[in-house]
């Protein structure tokens, strides 16, 4: 039995990176000086669906991502670890969105998919760490949700197409649930319990090329422009917003409760500190008046 | 207390007991309430809930919305978001915060796709001002405030067209104010009508150990970050907390790098504590990390880069490798005698 799965994945700047040189004099960050990357537990839930491909020979793997047209390259990246098909939704209309925008946007694009029995995704994005989209998705779509995901349950029929079920272990505060349920339904995956394969070398062979032709074809803007216009056999598939027939009003920033009122710079002044020699004398004093004012003891 | 318009705490309760931080909450909204001159409601769904939701009114809590079923007695997202939708729809607060606990996590966004409103995550301030879009005025509407990805920054974040506003708070962020035993309050009772189309989680198996990391009520905390560059290093922190007999604390850097679980994070998305004395070893004071630590009694900062911003919220600094401060802080606690 086969199954159809979409997973949303989303390009990130890497924030390990948010040290000395990616700062700006104001204390600010220089994205451009950051590195893009894969969203890490996105990578686990492509994972996660390409471990049920596996073990359901003919399940289908979708992977959709929103974006500027730079995040191809998270497309790209899951063609080379056995995605089936990709697409990317871009449009200027999705700019400024907030997570319910960006859950509307997903849903509609899961929606043109269609038949979809499994949406995967990560637990959140490490640039904002909210956790929120896929729920927000879930809800949209309908379906249960299942969070927090680490792993498949142990038996092997934890995902099983016939039944349409699925068992699945899940991180809660000190502990975990081991839960079912019925299909269809939306997972959030943690870093905890797949290890994502490596690009096949087979597969960055096949897809090499043809990606970077759409993406630095001169005819690729205008294809992002007018992505309804494109075929579908093209590799990395554009989707704009009629493409998903998405409604404007509820996209991007129109359609985005939550607005940035300001944003404050936090100006630290240095307070009364006091500095302490880095010698044993040093240390040792400092530590004697800790345990004198019994600071520690 | 039957007018609308209140402030409103989602209350968590996990096998009958009350979550720390929806009591916290409630304090907060109390406060939040009083500066708009409304009520404070508790929403709490379960099973036998009666005598809890008593207790809850001693915060200052004016009502407390009890809806009972036996399928609401363990958390499920979609029996949870029916009564929580149906109770906002009813009661139409203005504001309605969540802990963002496992819990919280996954059904208030869902409240929030379903309700069309806005939710903002892991606040580490809340107030009430004015706001204006369009020429337009909106008077008291609730400022979400929480550090920004990119850089120093806290953005201000306001959801002023759509009610409720909405918002998530980590553990440890809201202090308890003292209880209030004469307030009179009210428990609104209803029995939930649950169908069988929302019961499609099955729960197989919950596994819980007692907290093994009490971040919150430690009284000294030693903290690593990246900068001890290798778990062998870092476990020479957990050495330092050891033999001061206080808590392991860690940057998100830390915990991204596997040196330790995530149950140690101090900051925006982890814990926010408020110890005797906080040591921060290889941390450079991230706006994200400071919003969890930086009411700490007494910071000791241990870092090789005299700049670093954790040096302007210390109290003590020692500009060095934590690779030779952190034994001779060892050695100088074990000859204290
Ligand atoms: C949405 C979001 C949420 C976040 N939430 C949190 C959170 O809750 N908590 C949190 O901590 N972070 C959080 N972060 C991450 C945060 O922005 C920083 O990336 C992180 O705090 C940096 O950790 P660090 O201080 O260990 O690493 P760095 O910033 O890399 O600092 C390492 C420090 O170690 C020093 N050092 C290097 N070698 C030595 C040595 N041998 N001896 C002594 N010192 C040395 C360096 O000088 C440097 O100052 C969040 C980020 C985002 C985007």
């Amino acid at each position: 039995m086969s199954l159809n799965i979409v997973v949303l994945v989303k390009q990130v700047p890497d924030t390990k990176n948010v040290t000395g040189k990616a700062m700006k004099d104001d204390g600010t960050v220089n994205r451009a000086a950051l590195p893009a990357i894969f969203n890490p537990e996105d990578l686990h839930a492509l994972e996660a669906a390409l471990t049920v491909k596996d073990r359901n020979p003919g399940t289908r793997v979708n992977v959709i991502t929103m974006g500027p047209p730079s995040a191809a390259q998270v497309l790209k990246e899951s063609l080379y670890r056995g995605a089936d098909f990709v697409a990317l939704i871009s449009d200027r209309k999705f700019a400024g969105a907030d997570t319910l925008a960006t859950s509307y946007a997903l849903k509609c694009a899961i929606e043109k998919i269609g038949g979809v029995d499994l949406v995967f995704c990560g637990r959140q994005a490490i640039d904002g760490d909210t956790a929120q989209v896929g729920p927000q998705t879930a809800e949209k779509l309908g379906m249960n949700q299942v969070t927090c995901v680490s792993a498949f349950g142990a038996e092997t029929n934890a995902v099983d197409a016939k039944k349409r079920t699925i068992t699945a272990r899940r991180s809660i505060e000190g502990g975990y649930e081991v839960v079912r349920t019925k299909m269809p339904a939306l997972l959030t995956f943690t870093d905890e319990g797949f290890s994502p394969r490596p690009p096949s070398a087979r597969r960055v062979m096949a897809y090499k090329n043809a990606v970077a032709a759409a993406t630095n074809d001169a005819s690729y803007d205008e294809c992002y422009m007018n992505a309804s216009a494109c075929k579908d056999d093209e590799i990395i598939v554009l989707w704009d917003i009629a493409s998903i027939k998405a409604d404007p009003e509820s996209c991007g920033l129109a359609g985005s409760p939550t607005k940035v009122k300001k944003i404050d710079s936090v100006v630290l002044t240095a307070q009364d500190i006091r500095m302490i020699d880095n010698t044993e004398e040093g240390i040792a004093r400092l530590v004697h008046e800790l345990i004198a004012d019994h600071t520690i003891g | 207390m039957d007018s609308k318009n209140n402030v409103m705490v989602f209350i968590q309760q996990d096998d009958g007991a009350i979550a720390d931080v929806s009591v916290e909450l409630l304090c907060k909204a109390r406060e939040l309430a009083d500066r708009l001159g409304v009520g404070v409601e508790g929403a709490l769904a379960g099973s036998g809930m009666e005598a809890r939701a008593k207790e809850l009114l001693a915060w200052g809590v004016d009502r407390i919305n009890l809806v009972s079923h036996d399928a609401l007695a363990h958390y499920a997202p979609l029996p949870y978001t029916k009564v929580m939708t149906d109770l906002i729809r009813e009661r139409e607060p203005q504001i309605v915060l969540y802990g963002a606990t496992t819990t919280g996590r996954d059904l208030g966004p869902r409240i929030a796709s379903a309700l069309k409103v806005g939710l903002t995550a892991d606040c580490t301030d809340l107030q009430i001002g004015d706001h204006e879009l369009q020429g337009k005025l909106y008077k008291d509407i609730l400022y979400q405030i929480r550090p920004a990805f990119g850089g120093n920054i806290i953005a201000t974040i306001v959801s002023p067209e759509k009610k409720p506003q909405m918002a998530t708070v980590r553990e440890g962020v809201m202090k308890l104010t003292p209880k209030k035993p004469g307030h009179k309050g009210v428990v609104v009772e209803t029995k939930a009508q649950i169908g069988p189309e929302l019961l499609q989680t099955e729960l197989l198996e919950c596994v819980k150990e007692a907290r093994t990391v009490n971040l919150k009520g430690a009284q000294i905390i030693v903290s690593g970050g990246i900068g001890a560059g290798s778990k062998e290093n870092f476990d020479l922190i957990a050495k330092l907390a050891h033999a001061l007999g206080a808590e392991l604390g860690a940057s998100r850097a830390a915990v991204d790098a596997g040196w330790v679980d995530k149950a140690h994070q101090v900051g925006q998305t982890g814990t926010t504590v408020r110890p005797k004395l906080y040591i921060a070893c290889g941390i450079s004071g991230s706006i994200q990390h400071r919003a969890g630590m930086a009411e700490s009694s007494r910071i000791i900062a241990i870092n090789t880069d005299p700049h670093a911003p954790i040096f302007q919220i210390a109290h003590y600094g020692i500009v060095g490798d934590l690779k030779e401060v952190i034994p001779a802080f060892i050695k100088a606690y074990k000859n204290k005698a």
